[in-house]
């Protein structure tokens, strides 16, 4: 390879080096190591999952149940919730009068700020300017009618439900596209062969979605883990600890508390989570 | 049998308006909420007995006394257009070696890159922080500016290949042969070809730097030198949410992710749906 063709690559490398390689191995280093530079082994991850704010059992199931315990229960409630509706949405969609408009709506979640959807959540699970807790007044459900966002019972839970509202419309585009993929000819012939719209979903379009299934899953778990800013500007995750996640953790850890070895724990911990999806992912597309 | 269908039409278009309808909901709270007077939205911005429009909310954030969104917008487009400008140039070219030279170990490099794209900002913020320290540009723009731009390259990188990817490479191997430079070749020949990709790129990373807080709350630290983002939690009261200053607040700043959104939806969509989906 020429000298020219090194040129083409020489500014990325400098700033990934910069900016992204050396600081990873720097926090992964940084998680194994005391304040004072000696290498510990493994004891920051010991001594992270003996913490209150990451591990927290003692009420459960009503939270605070630890950053770590709150992060699992997002992602077991966002990510089927959040790949059903938009899946659901894009097949529903397709033979509807102004389906592309009704796209759009559910859209926009992915367009603005999460710091403004994060406002949004709170806004909308407030009671007094809150059309959730109004919404639960009208049906008599006292338990539910509540300011969501100040009791430990319900915080957590209002910003995994804001967050499926803010995140399905990536799912929904990605879905919608899939479809237009599939030849109207497959489903014609099955509609011929007296399959019901029912059959029809489940054997026809579900398995042709299952490669694209993959992707939408992979890219909904990363944004799940990486959440921030929504928890930030709503709860900041409390009330006590309760809506906290690692990502927020992380956070406190190194800016609050100055304690940068268990904050770069808390990181690596995140980031290996990613990195498992995120490699399953790229795998696949460049397969494609 | 003609009117069950027409029945079934009828059920699916309306549940489908109704879905919507409920989707739009919270935006719609947030956008009355904050043309209206807070005494007026504070107990639910769906009661219309009672309602006077108003710009004040507006004049209130945009001119705020400690953190005006007037000045959190400037800040926000000094560090977004060069935070976009800078991994365009710098992923065109690494995409463009990706996927036009042959070298050994070239796809593992390339998924090494590219693996990036989803490592979580936690997992560098701290040696960041101690960089941008010791290099003075901790507090600066140009260094926020170099974080987003970095950020950005695994992105752009692995765009700009795939579309490259997809141009013939004809015209290339013909300017070789009148004896053009590859850097000659990849600014005249592949470069203008790939105006939509590059468009799209530019679409999601300034929205993406745009909406940013993370990283400006870490790096940006004097209350004048704040981004649009962090002004908004700022807005917030000790003891009372003001939702008129916070409601006009979010609404100009989703406006103009918006407004992209609305003047390059085919691009946006596609910068979305890129690395998910192929083509």
């Amino acid at each position: 390879m020429g000298i020219t063709k090194v040129f083409f690559f020489l500014p990325a490398v400098i700033l990934l080096s910069i900016f992204l390689i050396y600081p990873l191995f720097q926090t992964i280093y940084l998680s194994f190591t005391s304040p004072n530079g000696q290498f510990i082994g493994i004891n920051n991850y010991i001594n992270i999952l003996s913490r209150k704010e990451v591990l927290n059992l003692e009420n459960f199931p009503i939270p605070p149940l630890g950053a770590l315990i709150h992060n699992l229960l997002w992602t077991c409630i966002h990510l089927p919730l959040s790949i059903f509706l938009g899946l659901i949405f894009a097949v529903l969609l397709r033979n509807v009068k102004g389906g592309t408009i009704i796209k759009s709506i559910i859209f926009t979640g992915m367009v603005i700020p999460l710091i403004v959807g994060g406002l949004l959540i709170r806004f909308s699970f407030e009671s007094g300017p809150g059309i959730v807790p109004a919404f639960f007044q009208i049906l008599g459900i006292k338990s539910l009618s509540k300011n969501w966002i100040a009791y430990p019972d319900t915080a957590l839970f209002a910003l995994i439900l804001g967050s499926v509202w803010l995140w399905t419309g990536f799912n929904l585009v990605i879905y919608s596209a899939a479809l237009v993929g599939i030849p109207k000819e497959i489903e014609e012939a099955s509609m011929v062969d007296g399959a019901n719209p029912i059959q029809r979903f489940f054997y026809i379009i579900l398995p042709l979605l299952k490669p694209v299934t993959l992707t939408t899953t992979m890219a909904t778990f990363i944004f799940e883990l990486k959440t921030f800013d929504i928890v930030y500007i709503s709860t900041r995750g409390g009330p006590g600890d309760a809506s906290m996640t690692l990502a927020l953790l992380m956070y406190f850890y190194a800016f609050r508390g100055l304690d940068y070895n268990s904050a770069a724990t808390v990181a690596v911990f995140l980031t290996l989570l990613t990195l498992i999806p995120a490699f399953l992912m790229i795998r696949q597309y460049i397969k494609t | 049998m003609k009117i069950l269908k027409i029945l079934k039409n009828v059920t699916i278009n309306s549940i489908a308006w109704l879905i919507g309808l409920l989707w739009i909901l919270p935006l719609m709270g947030i956008l009355f909420a904050s043309i209206r007077p807070y005494e007026e939205i504070i107990d639910g911005w769906w009661h219309f007995e009672n309602f006077h429009f108003t710009l004040e909310n507006f004049f209130k954030a945009w001119n705020h006394e400690s953190f005006p969104i007037r000045i959190g917008f400037i800040n926000s487009f000094i560090v977004a257009i060069p935070s976009t400008i800078l991994p365009l140039i710098i992923g065109s070219l690494t995409g463009y070696g990706f996927a036009r030279f042959k070298f050994p170990l070239r796809d593992y490099f390339f998924l090494f890159i590219v693996l990036f794209f989803a490592v979580p900002f936690q997992s560098i913020a701290i040696p960041v922080f101690r960089i941008l320290q010791t290099s003075k540009l901790l507090d600066t723009y140009i260094g926020l500016i170099l974080v987003h731009s970095s950020w950005g390259i695994p992105f752009a990188t692995l765009f700009m290949r795939n579309f490259f990817l997809t141009i013939p490479i004809q015209f290339e191997e013909a300017a070789k042969l009148d004896g053009a430079s590859d850097f000659k070749i990849f600014y005249k020949i592949a470069l203008p070809l790939s105006l939509p990709a590059m468009a799209s790129f530019s679409v999601i990373q300034f929205t993406w730097v745009w909406s940013d807080f993370f990283f400006a709350l870490l790096y940006i630290l004097s209350p004048e030198k704040y981004l649009a983002t962090q002004c908004l939690p700022l807005l917030k009261g000790l003891y009372h949410t003001p939702w008129d200053l916070l409601s006009a607040a979010s609404v100009l700043l989703m406006s103009i992710p918006l407004i992209i959104y609305v003047l390059f939806q085919k691009y946006f969509i596609r910068g979305m749906a890129g690395w998910a989906i192929k083509g």
